[in-house]
């Protein structure tokens, strides 16, 4: 069989077209979720219970009024960022040394270990976590907090670094150790600007995963520390499914976590991939 | 320990791997050829170590006293009896807790069983379904950063919050999703609502979500593929299909067993989306022991049952996890 030059070509570009198709419409229905909570929350309790769904419609801001006029949204927000950017902190501050030596050690069985915190079920933690919490009187307190969300992010954090430690070049290290830097000096100076970037990885990941976090903040805080994914869920026990409410609700929980991925997507799918390539 | 005899220079790059080799031992470290040329080498190297043990100490001890204490404390509560709802101080029973759960707890076998069917379906169709977006959105096409990115969202959205959506989404009465099946003309479904559909559809939303996992990493392994058996496989006259099978999916598996590793483990420990929708219903249609454990615990207050469930779900995620890692060492 012969194939005319410009009909293989004419092939080719509808291939192109095709798989171009292909990748919207995927990109349409993993989206679909998302669009439709933003649709919803621009939507009356009427509209969302219409059936067939109104698609055109004059949005309006009553269910954002609500979440932060008639609910405390704004604190539930500020709850969430303490305890994210907190136990991300304090992840790295206690993480990274933890990595430099672990680096400098060659620990390989330490990789068993994260794998071990990662296997551990969650809910494990809760009783213990709730006696020692409750003796110190520390139940409800962002420390608490801070300290629970710490176990998500400390295990990524340091299983990030001890990789990108163990990268860095060993002459720069040696020279400067001949040079008379100390061991926390060649820390700061050499081995902690050359990880920036795996750093800034690994800080995005800890603070998405803790700002996600439900179920230890479910256990441990308070009515005044309540960060939003609790919130959101006893939003819907409250108001019976207000749908738009609801809806707006998660829009505000969700947001910051998608910019945040928008914004400095390099980063994340670097740090995700480098599970798969460091494991 | 080998070491080589001392050159005019030490060599540094001897001196960090035989240190490192060892352990943290002196002995290993006061014949380090370092010590041929420094004086004082053995004070400083033990002064360093004593510097990067120190640099672990606060992260030892929050991993103390917020991961193993509670472990060892779990495993220690599991062999009592202790109800929280009740004054008496717990009571050692030994086994009983696991007796029971082993061979008398119905309720403790389905639950088993549904995590075990629900991990299967969600990270069966992730690991498929992820591996064939890694392969699509591996190829050029324009705006492909833009699509990858959009197609990551629903990973780092927040598992509560989406729940919530899905399950006005999936409603069967006014959710869109009926909605569209009936303007399509097709049968109704009845989603989180209905025994039967419950769990398969918690495991689409843990598709939904954790797909793009999986096709991030197995993009990473599909990036760093060697170009060479591809040139060779083409000047061969291989067809697109025996290319695929014979070359790439075999040189990508250790990048999809990880992927299939880290969603395994979480998929079994799947949580936020069954308590934000359905709560381990109708009834206990969807009740995983992740779910069964939680219960027991904290709306029981069955402490010392709780912890025997916990104990035997950590020691199951083990179990597959050691597999899994046997798998991806082992040529098949």
């Amino acid at each position: 069989m012969v194939t005319h030059p410009s009909g293989r070509r004419l092939r080719a570009r509808l291939g192109s077209f095709l798989q171009y198709v292909l990748v919207i419409a995927i990109v349409l229905v993993f989206s679909f979720p998302i669009l439709w909570m933003l649709l919803m929350s621009f939507k009356t309790q009427v509209q969302n219970l219409a059936f067939p769904p109104v698609i055109i419609f004059t949005p309006t801001l009553e269910n954002y009024q609500n979440a932060f006029v008639q609910n405390p949204f704004l604190k539930f927000s500020i709850n969430s960022f303490v305890v994210a950017a907190g136990s991300t902190l304090l992840g790295l501050l206690v993480g990274a040394p933890m990595a430099y030596a672990v680096a400098h050690f060659k620990r390989q069985d330490m990789a068993f270990f994260i794998l071990l915190a990662r296997i551990l079920p969650g809910i494990s933690y809760l009783v213990p976590w709730f006696i020692i919490f409750n003796t110190l009187q520390l139940i409800g307190s962002y420390v608490a907090l801070i300290l629970t969300h710490l176990t998500v992010g400390l295990p990524i954090i340091t299983w990030m670094l001890i990789g990108a430690f163990e990268d860095v070049p060993s002459e720069l290290e040696d020279a400067a150790l001949i040079d008379g830097c100390g061991v926390f000096a060649t820390f700061r100076m050499i081995a902690l600007p050359l990880t920036t970037p795996v750093m800034i990885s690994a800080s995005i990941i800890a603070f998405i995963f803790s700002w996600n976090n439900f179920l230890f903040s479910l256990i441990i805080a308070g009515p005044d520390t309540q960060p939003l994914p609790v919130a959101i869920f006893q939003f819907l026990s409250y108001m019976n499914i207000n749908w738009g409410g609801l809806a707006a609700a998660a829009t505000l929980v969700t947001t910051p976590t998608m910019i945040i991925t928008l914004v400095a997507q390099r980063y994340i799918v670097s740090g995700f991939s480098l599970g798969a390539v460091k494991g | 320990m080998e070491f080589k005899p001392p050159a005019m220079l030490p060599d540094l790059n001897d001196w960090m791997s035989t240190k490192a080799s060892g352990t943290m031992n002196q002995s290993v470290v006061k014949v380090s050829p370092f010590s041929q040329f420094f004086r004082n080498s053995t004070r400083m190297v033990r002064t360093r170590n004593a510097s990067f043990v120190a640099m672990m100490i606060p992260a030892v001890l929050i991993i103390i006293l917020m991961m193993v204490f509670p472990v060892l404390f779990t495993a220690y509560i599991s062999l009592h009896d202790w109800s929280a709802a009740t004054v008496k101080s717990p009571q050692w029973v030994a086994f009983a807790n696991y007796e029971q759960l082993l061979f008398s707890d119905a309720r403790f076998h389905s639950a088993f069983l549904r995590t075990i069917y629900l991990t299967a379906i969600a990270t069966g169709l992730e690991t498929i379904l992820g591996t064939a977006l890694a392969l699509l959105f591996h190829r050029e096409f324009v705006g492909r950063g833009l699509w990858r990115t959009l197609l990551l969202l629903p990973m780092v959205t927040t598992p509560v919050a989406m729940s919530l959506i899905w399950l006005l989404i999936l409603d069967p009465s006014a959710g869109v999703v009926n909605w569209g099946l009936r303007a399509l003309g097709l049968p109704l479904g009845t989603w989180l609502n209905k025994t039967a559909t419950v769990l398969p559809s918690l495991a689409m939303i843990d598709i939904w979500q954790w797909s793009p996992l999986v096709m991030i990493m197995v993009l990473a392994g599909l990036s760093m593929l060697p170009t060479e058996p591809f040139e060779a496989a083409a000047i061969d006259g291989a067809t697109p299909w025996q290319t695929f099978w014979k070359i790439t999916l075999p040189m990508l598996r250790p990048y999809i067993v990880i992927a299939v590793l880290f969603r395994l483990i979480d998929s079994l420990k799947t949580f936020d989306i069954i308590f934000a929708t359905t709560q381990g219903g109708p009834g206990t249609a969807s009740e995983t022991l992740n779910l069964y454990a939680y219960t027991t615990a904290f709306t029981y207050f069955r402490l010392g049952y709780a912890s025997a469930i916990l104990v035997l779900f950590f020691a199951l995620i083990l179990a597959v996890s050691l597999v899994l890692i046997r798998l991806r060492r082992e040529p098949w």
